[in-house]
């Protein structure tokens, strides 16, 4: 069964001096117990559609359902079963840890006592500073305290608007470590992250961009269906290194990836002899045929876009 | 029910947290008022005064010594001529001019009765009328004596201008003032800003998934302010009436009943500057300018509405804040019944109700 | 840039540390920034960069230790440093009200150019940067990438020695965060020196060196490679991970 299902949705926000097309026509079916990523940069359209999800935004176009309930008519059935994490949400930065949670589990009609074996994997790495007041914590620990805020009514559905956002490496992969564990306690997660290399820790994944969703599918179908040849080279001067290669005839695209740069070439027309010849120049160079990740994939998805 | 105290505990935790806010909250009406109090010395000494005496007899001449013997007014001189006394006041030297009439003396003794005329400065609206009631005192005083002399009721009838100032504005009108502008600085802008700055910190959004019912997030909003703003009004009347020693001449229960009425009307029109405003920025610049100016300048706290151009006497009808302080002023300084402001608060009441259905109708489920 | 021995060295940063009350933010910190060099300051939410990056560019005053920064020291010579570096954070981009033409033009006059060298320089970077024809749009207008392009290439529109870049790519698009990472490289290759912290461990790959910072000290600093070769562990992201996870300290 469909925990979440997104039927054509669309929706325009217009300002006097321009509009602009959050949604453009989405369709999605997300299963119950999956973790679904949703992929995306900034302005991409995710928090939209969080927000359509979470009732709390109407579409223009288009209708969505969450466990069988319509997100326009029955949206007071759905705001019972899901869990919400808006984007930027900042909690009350003047109560203490413990007053955002107890007054989060009050108005969700609950207490902490009642749904503590929930909370209590994430909870307990926040416990120790209970009576610090939420402006205090770090960026890793307010995220902490506010999935524990969106946990505390048991939801079967949670809608986490980039968790991970500005959060630094070991917090965003402990949050993951998190979401895993509620996943294997039958909750449904969408999650939506600016961060690729956080796409491989979903069961599948949603690219989104410009409001449009370029591809929904497990991880590794992404990038089994890259359809090009990709290298990765490094030399010892990277700036020169990435000038040669986007000179190179058959280059569709270059970037750097950390130490070293991605080259994207049509299927066949090169190979690593090739291109160490052509780099000649360049001292200490490694040339290596590789695997595309889901950067790779959906950067070359956002050209074939332009 | 449980919703609804934990969320009103929460608001409390926010206004008592943020203690430079609270400080203005609780601080505000206490320096406004006492700017108006203490700007205005309530005792007054060696006050200069001239005196036109037309009758120069007798009994002037002991009324003259018996006001030069006070210790509270210094006789500046003794003018000739009535076109003297408004020089005297233009150069500012003066606070007060004593005119007696022709024949005081023959009047009082032969008619039993005399007249003293008795012009003020009323710039200073509280030292006027002290001057004034220090003057009658010493005229009583001596009416008393000639009264034990003579057993004769020999009435000498003062008669008071004002000059300048003739409706003696000042700390007494200017109490109302403050009460609708305190009253409506607190519950509407605080009440707006405190419900905006959830819908920025993305807080709103997660209220409006939860079970709890919206109205249940204004109520919450609105009885700490309603509570603060109940404080404020205790320290503005026990202030005006301990330190400034303002009587409240009408009931004080319609006083309390009309204000409560007023702070309703004040944190319905804050619930509805939040429908509006995007930020804690708008919802302030919207609430002083759609609302402390026109307090300021259209209530008739700061200027007369019968002096304005008819146009902003028109607009002015609109502002809630003049129809509480006629109120106020009615039951305050002029001892006026429910009768007598029922007109006003049958407005303020309608001008309530309006504004809850407009912000009821505006107040969104989403965003 | 005082000796010509010191000549290639344009931050130099010797036990630099900040209290605030018994909260010791920055604790003894040293090193040192070469010309041209990118140089990538890591570190976990509250280990202390953003104290660091306040005293090195001259808005903090540290409690003690010595910098010097572009050939100024922190301590009394605050306002050189602002005239001799560039700096953008993550919140800080543009007058989104402005048009790009007027944002250049208002950047150029505070950092002090005269007309004809702001009317040149601005030529200069709208080609640079494909804006002629748009250069009377509003920045609000414009897509977050473009914006930070244009921020960037205003904050080293004087010509700084030093660019600091705050987070400078968080949330952006994978293409313009590369992009933006061109004009990086292009900057550095022109001999400015860039200071950048960021939340991207591929990112931290392309600096020739970086720091990592744990609760206000640095726990290691070296090339992308040699840290790698030192620790044994083939991505900085798992070394970064290794490192940060010790911190006790949480803000």
């Amino acid at each position: 069964m469909n925990a979440i299902e997104i039927i054509n949705i669309s929706k325009t926000y217009k300002s006097k001096t321009k509009t602009i097309t959050a949604l453009n026509n989405i369709s999605l079916e997300i299963k119950e117990g999956e973790l679904f990523g949703l992929i995306g940069p900034d302005g991409a359209g995710k928090s939209s559609l969080f927000r359509i999800l979470a009732t709390v935004l109407l579409p223009d176009v288009g209708s969505a359902k969450i466990l069988n309930y319509d997100v326009i008519k029955n949206f007071k059935n759905i705001r019972k079963l899901i869990g919400y994490m808006p984007g930027r949400f900042s909690l009350y930065q003047d109560l203490s840890v413990e007053e955002n949670l107890k007054f989060f589990a009050t108005i969700f009609e609950t207490t902490i006592e009642e749904n503590y074996d929930l909370i209590s994997d994430i909870y307990k790495q926040i416990e120790p500073f209970k009576n610090r007041r939420a402006g205090k914590l770090s960026g890793g620990m307010k995220q902490k305290l506010a999935l524990s805020c969106a946990l505390i009514h048991k939801p079967k559905i949670l809608l986490l608007d980039e968790p991970t956002t500005g959060v630094d490496p070991v917090s965003r992969k402990e949050f993951w470590e998190i979401l895993k564990k509620l996943k294997s306690q039958g909750i449904t997660i969408l999650v939506s992250t600016p961060y690729m290399d956080e796409a491989n820790l979903c069961d599948r994944i949603a690219l989104i961009q410009n409001g449009k969703i370029l591809d929904v599918d497990l991880p590794e179908n992404i990038v089994n269906k890259f359809d090009k040849d990709i290298f990765s080279v490094a030399s010892d001067n990277m700036f020169l290194l990435l000038n040669d290669l986007r000179n190179y005839s058959h280059t569709l695209s270059c970037f750097a990836f950390g130490d070293s740069h991605h080259l994207v070439i049509e299927r066949n027309k090169a190979d690593e002899n090739l291109l160490i010849q052509y780099l000649s120049r360049h001292k200490n160079l490694s040339v290596k045929k590789i695997e595309p990740t889901i950067e790779d994939c959906f950067m070359q998805m956002l050209q074939s876009e332009n | 029910m449980k919703q609804l105290i934990s969320f009103i505990q929460k608001e409390f935790y926010h206004i008592l947290r943020d203690k430079r806010s609270l400080l203005i909250l609780l601080g505000l009406p206490i320096v406004q008022l006492l700017l108006f109090g203490f700007a205005i010395t309530t005792e007054v000494r060696n006050a200069k005064i001239v005196i036109f005496d037309n009758s120069k007899d007798l009994v002037t001449q002991q009324i003259i010594s018996k006001i030069q013997h006070n210790k509270y007014f210094i006789l500046d001189k003794t003018i000739n001529h009535p076109n003297q006394i408004e020089d005297a006041f233009k150069e500012g030297k003066i606070r007060l001019a004593i005119i007696f009439q022709n024949n005081f003396q023959n009047d009082l003794l032969h008619n039993n009765k005399a007249q003293i005329q008795i012009i003020a400065d009323a710039t200073d609206p509280n030292q006027a009328t002290t001057l004034i009631n220090y003057i009658s005192s010493i005229i009583n005083d001596f009416q008393q004596d000639l009264y034990n002399q003579n057993k004769i009721p020999y009435t000498i009838k003062t008669e008071f201008r004002m000059l300048y100032n003739p409706q003696l504005k000042g700390a007494y009108s200017s109490v109302p003032g403050v009460m609708g502008m305190i009253l409506l600085l607190i519950s509407a802008m605080m009440t707006s800003i405190s419900i905006v700055r959830e819908r920025e910190t993305g807080t709103m959004e997660v209220l409006l998934v939860s079970p709890m019912k919206p109205w249940f997030v204004v109520l919450s909003k609105v009885i700490p302010y309603f509570v603060i703003s109940i404080i404020n009004v205790i320290t503005i009347l026990l202030l005006s009436v301990f330190v400034l020693g303002m009587p409240i001449k009408g009931s004080i229960l319609l006083l309390a009943f009309s204000t409560l009425l007023y702070i309703f009307c004040a944190l319905s029109l804050g619930v509805l500057i939040s429908t509006i405003a995007d930020t804690q920025q708008a919802a302030m610049i919207i609430s002083i300018i759609g609302l402390m100016l026109p307090v300021v300048m259209l209530s008739g706290y700061a200027f007369p509405i019968a002096n304005m151009p008819e146009l902003l006497q028109i607009i002015s009808n609109v502002v809630p804040a003049k129809w509480y302080i006629i109120i106020v002023k009615s039951i305050m300084l002029k001892g006026l019944g429910f009768s007598d402001v029922f007109d006003e608060l049958i407005i303020l009441t309608f001008m309530t109700l309006v504004f809850l259905l407009i912000s009821i109708k505006r107040f969104k489920v989403r965003l | 840039m005082t000796t010509p021995a010191e000549k290639d060295i344009v931050i130099k940063v010797e036990n630099l540390t900040k209290r605030f009350g018994d909260f010791t933010a920055v604790n003894q910190i040293s090193f040192e920034v070469n010309k041209g060099e990118i140089f990538g300051f890591l570190g976990a939410n509250g280990a202390g960069k953003t104290t660091a990056m306040k005293m090195l560019i001259g808005i903090l005053n540290p409690t003690s230790g010595k910098a010097n920064v572009a050939g100024f020291d922190i301590y009394n010579q605050p306002e050189q440093i602002k005239r001799n570096i560039g700096y953008m954070s993550q919140k800080f981009s543009l007058y989104e009200d402005l048009t790009i033409a007027e944002n250049i033009n208002f950047f150029g006059g505070i950092y002090g150019l005269n007309d004809d060298e702001i009317k040149f320089k601005s030529e200069e970077l709208l080609t640079k940067l494909n804006f002629h024809a748009i250069k009377n749009n509003l920045v609000s207008s414009l897509p977050l990438g473009w914006k930070q392009k244009l921020a960037f290439s205003l904050a080293i529109f004087h010509s700084p020695k030093i660019v600091f870049l705050d987070e400078p790519t968080s949330g952006v698009d994978p293409i313009t965060r590369r992009q933006f990472w061109d004009l990086i490289y292009e900057a550095s290759h022109n001999g400015i020196t860039v200071f950048v912290t960021t939340h991207y461990m591929d990112e931290a790959e392309y600096c020739n060196r970086i720091s990592i910072m744990v609760d206000g000290e640095i726990k290691a600093l070296d090339s992308p490679k040699e840290l790698k070769n030192n620790f044994q562990i083939d991505s900085i992201d798992d070394i970064f991970y290794l490192l940060a996870r010790k911190a006790k300290r949480i803000e």
